[in-house]
């Protein structure tokens, strides 16, 4: 039984194929069986380009898990800038946050690549032409945007997740999402961190979910790559 | 698979695991008497029915069960608000407004999974003493409703809203699949992490400082040594066999700080880690 602890065959590679080793080490802990094992090999074997410029996320487990990872791709592009040109009049305080966001944002990136192998989809493209990263109300209409997206992205997918340590490891991010988007709303607007934006029918209290369908026409704006999902329901 | 050696391991980390699931020990008798009769293939039913008694949860797909355990959360949490708000000079006025949502939420939420359950749900007179809850957890808090103190308030209520998200994570694997239920679940789970994240932000606005943070750092940063068995874990840093701790951020060339490592994961609670933390209030 390899050791599934030591640290140097987790360090991500340079190239968009991880070594072997990773995505055998995340197969393992999860305890998929030679079935499911099987059916990621022949999705990794799957062209994920369709076109120079298309990329679909693909199907079941590891098509949810590229989603995640093109969402987290999204947000941790869109905080490393905001973080490299901060906007104008922007406090210590907010820095901090904003460096902290972004590094929880970019693991999160680098974690779903490691763990996804030779399964991942490739680095999407980004245009954030649309966002003045000088002025500090259109970067956090981004973030609001963003967070509140990626939430009701996770929680509208968790269902199509078939093994429980991949639909558990959604769960940690999800929460982290619905965290800084509290954070970031009250930014904004202090005290609406769950106003009826986002919680609509106040007799269920329920946060809002979002079907990968429904998800892809908002980030559109922000990709260049044409990114779709069409094997997920 | 030996159950023998399964149940030997859980009594490594659960002594009493033999008396909780049969005080005689009946049930291990009884499993040896007949598991020489019952097919291999059957032993995972018998040792579901042998987790269901030590620990009043099933495996996979007991819908009622889960929903139940979240209901009683969520029965607490908002008699917990509803005190609150009823508890005039406890409440800054600067954060009435905050605590008026966070209590709508929560009635909610308890509305939302008895109707959910019907029939089957637990009724809220049969937690604490006819309804009525324990605030002090048996003593070991001061009591912050008669003498108005909001620090400590705020402190209980950060717990019970970062308890609540990692009881609900660590809910999700025993109703996978379940578009309707799994969702519903999710939707309420990133509820409380808002309500936590905002918690936090009172706190740490109150207090003029840099802590606790809106995420959480490490195990237990929440200042209060008390409330260190709601937070045990969320130092972790192994996710999915991956060590995030060894990976590289490409931001900065170098490993992520250790902060960002468990502030980037919240971690699960299961069933069996989240009742003794709840049970002193009053849960059952």
């Amino acid at each position: 039984m390899e050791n599934l602890t030591q640290n140097d065959e987790f360090v991500v590679q340079e190239s968009s194929a991880p070594s072997k080793m990773q995505r055998r080490s995340f197969l393992k802990y999860a305890g998929a069986g030679a079935a499911a094992a099987g059916m990621l090999v022949a999705s990794a074997c799957k062209k994920h380009h369709d076109d120079n410029n298309t990329v679909d996320v693909g199907s079941g487990d590891i098509g949810v898990l590229n989603y995640a990872y093109a969402l987290e791709q999204l947000e941790a592009a869109f905080y490393t800038q905001v973080v490299a040109t901060p906007y104008s009049g922007m406090s210590p305080a907010e820095l901090t946050a904003f460096t902290e966001i972004r590094d929880h944002e970019v693991l999160h990136r680098e974690f779903l690549k490691a763990a996804l192998g030779v399964n991942a989809i490739p680095a999407l493209g980004v245009n954030f032409g649309s966002i003045n990263f000088a002025d500090r109300a259109s970067v956090l209409a981004a973030a609001k945007a963003f967070e509140d997206t990626g939430v009701s992205a996770y929680n509208g997918a968790g269902y199509i997740i078939s093994n429980s340590t991949y639909l558990g490891l959604a769960g940690k991010i999800v929460s982290v999402e619905a965290r800084h988007a509290a954070f970031i709303r009250d930014l904004i607007n202090y005290n609406s961190f769950a106003d009826s934006s986002v919680i609509v029918d106040s007799s269920t209290g329920l946060d809002t979910s979002r079907k990968p369908s429904q998800v892809l026409p908002i980030v559109a704006v922000y990709l260049t790559t044409n990114l779709t999902a069409n094997q997920l329901p | 698979m030996n159950i023998f050696s399964i149940i030997e391991e859980i009594e490594k980390v659960d002594p009493e695991f033999q008396d909780r699931i049969s005080p005689r020990r009946d049930a291990i008798k009884n499993i040896t008497s007949f598991g020489s009769k019952v097919a291999v293939a059957a032993l995972p039913f018998a040792l579901g029915a042998l987790f269901k008694k030590a620990y009043g949860q099933t495996t996979v797909g007991d819908v009622n069960g889960t929903l139940n355990f979240a209901l009683k959360l969520e029965y607490l949490e908002a008699a917990f608000y509803n005190t609150a708000l009823n508890t005039p000079g406890l409440i800054p006025a600067a954060d009435l407004a905050a605590f008026q949502t966070i209590a709508a939420h929560e009635n909610a939420h308890v509305s939302f999974l008895k109707a959910v359950l019907g029939s089957a749900a637990v009724t809220q007179t049969s937690q604490g003493t006819a309804g009525v809850y324990d605030w002090t957890a048996g003593g070991t808090l001061p009591n912050y409703f008669a003498t108005k103190d909001y620090t400590t308030f705020l402190i209980v209520a950060n717990a019970f809203e970062d308890t609540g998200v990692r009881a609900y994570k660590g809910q999700a694997p025993f109703i996978i699949g379940n578009q309707t239920v799994l969702t519903a679940a999710l939707n309420i789970h990133s509820v409380e992490a808002r309500h936590a994240s905002h918690i936090r932000t009172i706190r740490r606005k109150a207090g003029n400082g840099t802590t606790p943070k809106s995420w959480i750092t490490g195990a237990n940063d929440t200042g209060f040594a008390g409330i260190a068995a709601n937070y045990a874990g969320e130092d972790n840093t192994m996710q999915g066999g991956v060590d995030v701790s060894a990976l590289i951020n490409p931001v900065t060339g170098a490993k992520f700080s250790a902060s960002a490592c468990t502030e980037a994961f919240d971690e699960p609670l299961t069933y069996a880690q989240v009742l003794p933390l709840v049970q002193p209030f009053g849960v059952k």
